[in-house]
């Protein structure tokens, strides 16, 4: 009993597909002018620092903020006119746990489901699943308000499965969370992307970018500065490996004519020296030769860290 | 099994109906999380109206009837009785729809969890509302069955209180939550209870007839939705009930619970739709 | 050893954590000057309302008092235990439990008595200005007759010092602000039925035992005797009650401080 001809599933079809969206408050421009597709069965993330723009955009998806400007359409269907029709196939998980911290654990999701119109029975039956899913079983008749940070954010996701959604959208789902937590919590959002859920998720962290998105863009200053894969961004602006340098200095600059040559490109940070290059091991032993000495000196892989820096000057999380 | 959570997803036979769970969800919601606090409310919202009838109605009763038996002939505490009923309706209304408003926008953002699914504004106001209702109708109809049972309820008409005074507490309610939904921390809500709330059951007809305020003071009563819901549940408990005044107090309890509505509304989606 | 002790440990800088609540206060303030107005609403309401219907009331042999001289201090009274009550649980409450301020000003020199004595003095401050305000709004509405009422703000901050700090101790074993309905449920009878609307004779002598037992009754008699003028010995009994209260609220909220968060 599907209640609105929702479009079919066709592959080729994005789930979302923004044209020129701008979300502007008053004279602040939050989100200027972005393109963005989002395919079914993907996970899609949007990577950028605080006040980049991803959680307006990510509320306009989610169809609670009208856009300003430019075209949005969520599996085919226009927000303005169709948002309650949208939002019955979203699941939401909000930068903040919206969690009613009176009730039971599983009173949170026959509330919430109730939201939906589901049946007394059906979320009953879901909310035990779910509960199962999100490893919050034997706390189910617990109430809410003391469980732990990432309890109450597996909470929220099961919560937002409640209505089995096609597109799950998380606005920084591990943020707050210890290392721990968030490798469970990347656990079970594997199994959704598996079972074949869309995933669409905004993060600061590049490590969580790099575990768990196909496909990502960029933002900064509310543009999309970058788009593609996360190996495919990696490969096109950063090399191979990057050795960093710490000296004793309280200006890293004076060190760049010692470094001079040795790498492709080399970023300065108040702490320490970037130096690009496709061999790392190679140009620590150049370095080696002209008898240049850092505090330290390490060899590791390019990231998306290296990436947003090559793009836009800064570091993400400052 | 619990790996099938996410399998059915694309599906689209058990899919939620996109119109989703409506106002009715809503107000769930709020009866669910009432049924974890009702023991303390219980008694907030039903002892308090009966401490007060023992204390003005009976206790300070003595003192006046002695003194100038009674107003009006009436003794003081059938007096006070439907005044005191009139007034825990706004007193439950104002309670119900002003911390729990701000801190559903606010503090555990309850709407925005809402708002993320099918359901519109327009649900989450009338749900509210729904729930504020539930609420009046208990708590005033118990006063009055107590009341009842004291003796003080004189006219069958006195049964006809029940829905004024519930009335009352709505159309009060609507516009407290027009207030509350566009306060952006909880000092507005200490200001209405002290500058609005307190006053309006101190002066409004509640304990003495507002015709011993200052000239100037009671033009200030008439326009409170209290002194109107208090003079028609006084008439009606009395018997002294006729239709005119009733149908004209009837219509301005109506006018501020639909305009409350529309402004509540309003000011819930300027407020959570950016 | 620390254990044996009755008071846990302080810094003797409790006025820290009143300047804290000053500086916030200044941002607040009006919702702190606004609570000036709750007796002023009462004293008129009942002056002009239930005096016309009551009249004057007998206050001791033989001698009569217009219904709002009466209950003026009462109101007077009633309203320092309101106050204190509610800043000491409410604004308490969301100090301890969300703002989570006490947490950091432990982490600080500052020790569990500090905190206590801070917060109750705070509250007695406030109620001080408060009593003082509403007195002269008292003797303009012609409530007061004699110079020992001058007496009654002292008075009225030693009720507000026997609420606060019961009110303090309470509040630390709350779980939910669904628990303050029960505080009602403690103030609501006290506020009614402590002879502050009409005098204890008014009851039955059986009644009459269990309305003095209450903190609010002995209150609301000490600044009646002092805002009447009938002042003697008798006032020793509710001095020491009230003192012995709000001694043993000082103690018990700074150690219930104290095993809350120094854990």
């Amino acid at each position: 009993m599907a209640a609105e001809p929702l479009p079919a599933g066709d592959p080729a079809e994005p789930l979302i597909s923004a044209r020129g969206l701008v979300k502007t408050f008053g004279d602040f421009t939050a989100v200027d002018a972005i393109d963005v597709d989002v395919r079914p069965g993907e996970a899609f993330g949007f990577l950028g620092p605080n006040g980049a723009g991803k959680s307006s955009t990510m509320k306009m998806i989610g169809c609670v903020s009208p856009p300003s400007a430019g075209s949005l359409r969520i599996m085919g269907l226009d927000p303005a006119t169709h948002g309650p029709a949208i939002r019955a196939r979203l699941g939401v998980v909000p930068q903040r746990d919206t969690l009613d911290e009176e009730l039971t654990v599983e009173e949170n999701i026959w509330v919430y489901g109730r939201y939906f119109g589901l049946s007394r029975s059906e979320v009953r039956r879901r909310a035990a699943e779910l509960l199962e899913f999100a490893q919050l079983a034997e706390r189910s008749r617990s109430v809410v308000e003391p469980l732990s940070g990432g309890m109450k954010r597996r909470l929220t996701i099961a919560r937002a499965l409640v209505n089995q959604p096609r597109i799950l959208l998380l606005d920084e789902p591990t943020t707050g969370l210890d290392p721990q937590a968030r490798h469970v919590l990347w656990d079970r959002l594997f199994r959704l992307k598996r079972e074949g859920v869309t995933l669409v998720l905004t993060t600061h962290y590049m490590d969580e970018a790099e575990q768990l998105c196909d496909r990502l863009v960029v933002m900064d200053h509310g543009r999309i500065v970058a788009e593609g894969s996360p190996r495919s961004l990696i490969e096109e602006h950063s090399t191979r490996e990057v050795l960093e340098l710490r000296f004793d200095s309280d200006d890293h600059r004076e060190h760049l004519a010692a470094v001079d040559g040795v790498a492709d490109r080399v970023e300065v940070l108040p702490d320490r020296l970037l130096l690009y290059t496709a061999d790392g091991e190679s140009a620590q032993a150049e370095l080696g030769r002209r008898g240049v000495e850092p505090l330290s000196s390490l060899v590791r892989r390019s990231t998306l860290e290296d990436v947003f820096l090559h793009l836009t000057g800064r570091t993400l999380v400052d | 099994m619990a790996t099938d959570v996410g399998t059915r997803t694309a599906g689209t036979s058990r899919a939620a109906p996109a119109r989703g769970g409506g106002w009715r969800s809503v107000t769930e919601h709020w009866l669910t999380q009432y049924r974890r606090v009702w023991v303390g409310s219980a008694i907030s919202s039903f002892l308090t109206p009966l401490l007060y009838l023992a204390g003005m109605g009976y206790g300070l009763g003595a003192l006046v009837d002695g003194a100038s038996g009674g107003i009006d002939g009436v003794p003081y505490v059938l007096f006070v009785a439907p005044g005191v009923l009139a007034a825990t309706a706004m007193q439950v209304a104002a309670g119900e729809t002003t911390f729990s408003v701000i801190g559903a926008i606010k503090w555990q953002r309850f709407y925005e969890g809402m708002l993320a699914t099918p359901l519109g504004v327009r649900d989450v106001v009338r749900g509210h509302m729904a729930y504020v209702l539930v609420r009046l109708v208990v708590a005033c109809g118990i006063f009055l069955a107590v009341a009842a049972l004291l003796g003080l309820v004189r006219s069958p008409w006195g049964l006809l209180a029940l829905p004024v005074a519930v009335l009352g507490g709505m159309a009060f309610a609507a516009c407290c939550y027009a207030y509350s939904a566009g306060l952006s921390n909880d000092q507005g809500v200490t200001l209405l209870f002290r500058f609005v709330v307190m006053p309006m059951q101190l002066f409004a007809g509640t304990f003495f007839p507002i015709e011993q305020l200052p000239g100037w003071l009671q033009p200030v009563a008439w326009v409170t939705p209290l002194w109107h819901a208090v003079d028609a549940c006084r008439d009606l408990v009395l018997g002294t009930v006729t239709p005119g005044p009733l149908l004209g107090h009837l219509a301005y309890l109506g006018v501020w619970l639909v305009v409350g509505l529309l402004l509540s509304e309003r000011v819930l989606r300027r407020r959570m739709v950016i | 050893m620390a254990r044996s002790l009755p008071l846990p440990a302080g810094a003797g800088m409790a006025r820290m954590l009143v300047e804290r609540n000053y500086r916030s206060f200044r941002r607040t303030w009006t919702v702190l000057v606004s609570g000036f107005f709750e007796p002023v609403f009462f004293l008129f309401s009942m002056g002009v309302g239930i005096g016309a219907l009551v009249g004057d009331v007998e206050v001791g042999v033989g001698r009569t008092v217009p219904y709002a001289v009466f209950v003026a201090p009462a109101l007077l009274a009633a309203s320092a235990m309101n106050g204190a009550v509610f800043d000491s649980t409410t604004n308490v409450f969301f100090k301890l439990k969300y703002a989570r301020l006490y947490d950091s000003v432990l982490a600080t020199p500052l020790g569990p008595r500090d905190v206590a004595v801070g917060e109750i003095t705070w509250a007695l401050l406030r109620g001080l200005v408060y009593s003082g305000a509403f007195l002269v709004v008292a003797a303009l509405a012609g409530a007061v007759t004699t110079w020992t009422a001058l007496l009654a703000v002292p008075a009225a901050t030693l009720i507000g010092w026997a609420f606060a700090s019961i009110g303090m101790a309470t509040t630390t074993y709350m779980r939910s602000w669904a628990d303050f309905d029960f505080v009602q449920l403690a103030i609501l009878p006290m506020f009614l039925f402590s002879a502050t609307f009409y005098p204890l004779s008014t009851y039955p002598p059986a009644l009459q035992w269990v309305v003095q037992a209450t903190p609010l009754y002995h209150g609301v008699a000490m600044v009646r005797d002092l805002m009447l003028g009938t002042v003697d010995q008798g006032i020793l009994v509710h001095v020491a009650y009230l003192a012995a209260m709000g001694a043993i609220g000082t103690v018990w909220t700074s150690r219930r401080i104290a095993s809350l968060l120094l854990r």
